[in-house]
């Protein structure tokens, strides 16, 4: 292991690398590619969000797409049919409807623990899927396409155009740091040292009058709230939403970005959803049962790295991040 | 809605949910016993019903389809045990729901690539393919019957297994004190072993014994399993009286859910599950 203060500068050196890579790479000038880490960081938010719940409140949750869909939805409502909307409009709006929602469910899913948690989470999601797939409102399951992108007008003053690659490329980067940034905060917060708390011992925290129960559920409803606002990124981007947004795959995959990343480790999150998006890229080149090939690979990957997958996860942070003892 | 469509809808419901309790009595055993959370339960399920559609149009008898499909499905299950579950008992729940995770995506693309993507559906054999007829217009599917009649003789044994023979006693130790049933001398690897291939036995049978009903499609596994878990959610982890109650309530509302408010089909059940939570979150009952 290198001493403390190395390993921190390697550390910044390698963190102002990859953002200053973030922020120069549209100016390579391939759409493709620039549209695909546009979606990566979208997905890296809700790897965050989702990292909130698993790795700091030892909340392992298997349906965070709902509150994903909520959010990607919240647009796909509200966007006028003959008319852009207003970016400054319906982003609260749908941060605050998938918060709304997450509270909510929260509110029963907190109570209970462990295996069920992860069954409830997964059942209440479906619940959600089935609301957007099955009813008028949700226009079933072809879903809502939008004829316009949002427009971000403040009064008469356009600061940037959502309907530009590259523009949106740079909202969502700023979107992913700030609340990467956020998150970091929180977490080091007293909130934040509760919640870990809670993780390590819940009955310790218990016993010395902290409020679990409601520490938990601000948690679950903050997650949500930063998962609607990657869906809103996502319905954002890609200018239609489905119930495929809020199928139980989805869940899946965002755990195995966080899994993929390393859990409990804001960085890990982000790095999980850039592995897992280029796994997929490769796989599906390769065929077009490409999930044959993610499926094989989440199962070799557990049962030949007893010891937790944060072994490999530890390897890859330490080759581009440098010591992962520090989160 | 009068008395003879409360009949065929109460009767629909009981079948559905008896239904939903092979699938879920395997669920809540291999979670009772063997500590495991497996994703993959409904995937068994799928495979079930595909092997119904392949075997019975290869055999061109269902019931021949089935016999062979339960010998394939023990075989699978003692090999996924050996192969995969066996590495899992001692990790956390985040890894169980990974590798079962990856499991269904496996199961759902090999499927696609062995049978394709389309609906198949599957021929109700002729000895079954009557109706009793209630009133002129109103007549009762005999399969159905006899579904509910199989998985209720399936319950009954279910139960004189594991509470009156000696293998059933191991069973119980095992889920009680690992730890003691093993320095009694007993193999407890094999108590796990034959719980599993049980409880994917069971969840194939479902599989097989739905397909003429409910036709061969994709993404028929992954229905069952999230109702399951709601089903062992409601009736208590571990406990097959439970799963047995749970599942009977899950048919029943799901069935008159879709009868009565069919503008909240699909949310039904959800909301059985979320008053239960509020009201017992460790479900009816706890585990036997």
């Amino acid at each position: 292991m290198p001493a403390p203060a190395a390993s921190g500068n390697r550390r910044t050196i390698a963190l102002g690398a990859a953002l200053v890579l973030l922020a120069l790479f549209p100016l390579a000038g391939a759409t493709f590619y620039t549209e695909l880490v546009t979606k990566v960081m979208i997905l890296a938010i809700f790897a965050l969000s989702l990292d909130l719940l698993v790795g700091y409140s030892g909340l392992v949750s298997f349906g965070h797409a709902a509150f994903y869909g909520v959010g990607a939805y919240a647009l796909g409502l509200l966007a006028p049919k003959y008319e852009a909307a207003n970016l400054w409009l319906t982003l609260p709006a749908a941060i605050a409807s998938a918060a709304l929602c997450a509270l909510v469910v929260g509110a029963f899913v907190v109570r209970v623990k462990g295996i069920y948690f992860i069954m409830v989470t997964l059942a209440f999601a479906q619940m959600f899927y089935f609301v957007f797939h099955d009813t008028r409102f949700g226009r079933g399951s072809d879903g809502i396409s939008m004829n316009f992108k949002p427009v971000a007008a403040i009064g008469g003053f356009t600061p940037f155009d959502l309907a530009n690659a590259t523009h949106v490329y740079y909202f969502v980067l700023a979107a992913m740091l700030l609340v990467f940034l956020f998150l970091r905060v929180v977490l080091n917060s007293a909130f934040g040292r509760a919640l870990q708390g809670i993780r390590s011992n819940e009955h310790r925290m218990r016993s010395l009058g902290f409020p679990v129960y409601w520490y938990k559920l601000a948690s679950f409803t903050l997650a949500g709230a930063l998962a609607g606002l990657a869906g809103y990124l996502s319905a954002l981007q890609f200018g239609f939403v489905n119930p495929e947004l809020l199928s139980w795959h989805q869940s899946g995959n965002v755990l195995l970005m966080l899994i993929l990343g390393g859990i409990g480790s804001l960085y890990g999150a982000v790095a999980g959803a850039f592995v897992f998006v280029a796994l997929q890229e490769i796989y599906s080149s390769v065929t077009t049962h490409w999930q044959l090939l993610l499926g094989a690979t989440i199962v070799l990957l557990v049962v030949f790295l007893p010891g937790g997958l944060a072994s490999i996860a530890g390897l890859f942070k330490r080759a581009v991040v440098g010591d992962p003892d520090d989160e | 809605m009068d008395i003879y469509s409360f009949l065929i809808q109460f009767l629909n419901g009981i079948q559905y949910g008896l239904l939903l309790f092979l699938v879920a009595s395997g669920l809540t055993l291999i979670f009772g016993i063997m500590g495991i959370i497996n994703l993959a339960h409904g995937s068994f399920y799928m495979i079930g019903a595909y092997m119904a559609f392949s075997l019975s149009a290869l055999t061109g008898n269902l019931f021949v389809a089935i016999v062979v499909g339960i010998v394939l499905s023990v075989v699978l299950g003692v090999f996924l045990e050996w192969a995969l579950f066996s590495h899992l008992y001692k990790r956390d729940h985040l890894e169980q729901v990974l590798l079962t995770y990856g499991l269904i995506l496996v199961f759902e693309e090999l499927r696609s690539l062995i049978v394709g993507n389309d609906v198949h559906g599957v021929a109700v054999p002729a000895v079954f393919n009557w109706s009793i007829p209630l009133t002129e217009t109103l007549s009762y599917p005999v399969y159905r019957l006899f579904m509910s009649a199989v998985c209720v003789a399936l319950a009954v044994l279910l139960y004189l297994l594991i509470a009156r023979t000696r293998i059933g006693m191991m069973i119980r130790a095992g889920a009680s004190n690992r730890e003691m049933v093993q320095s009694l001398g007993l193999n407890i690897n094999l108590v796990y072993r034959l719980v599993f291939a049980l409880g994917v036995a069971l969840a194939a049978f479902a599989g097989m014994l739905a397909a003429p009903v409910s036709s061969v499609y994709p993404g028929m596994g992954t229905g069952v399993l999230i109702i399951c878990f709601v089903v062992v959610v409601i009736g208590g982890i571990g406990s097959i009286w439970g799963a047995l109650v749970a599942s009977l309530l899950i048919g029943l509302a799901d069935t008159f859910g879709k009868v009565l408010i069919p503008q909240a089909a699909g949310v039904t059940v959800y909301l059985l599950m979320a008053v239960i939570l509020l009201w017992r979150p460790e479900g009816l009952f706890r585990r036997v």
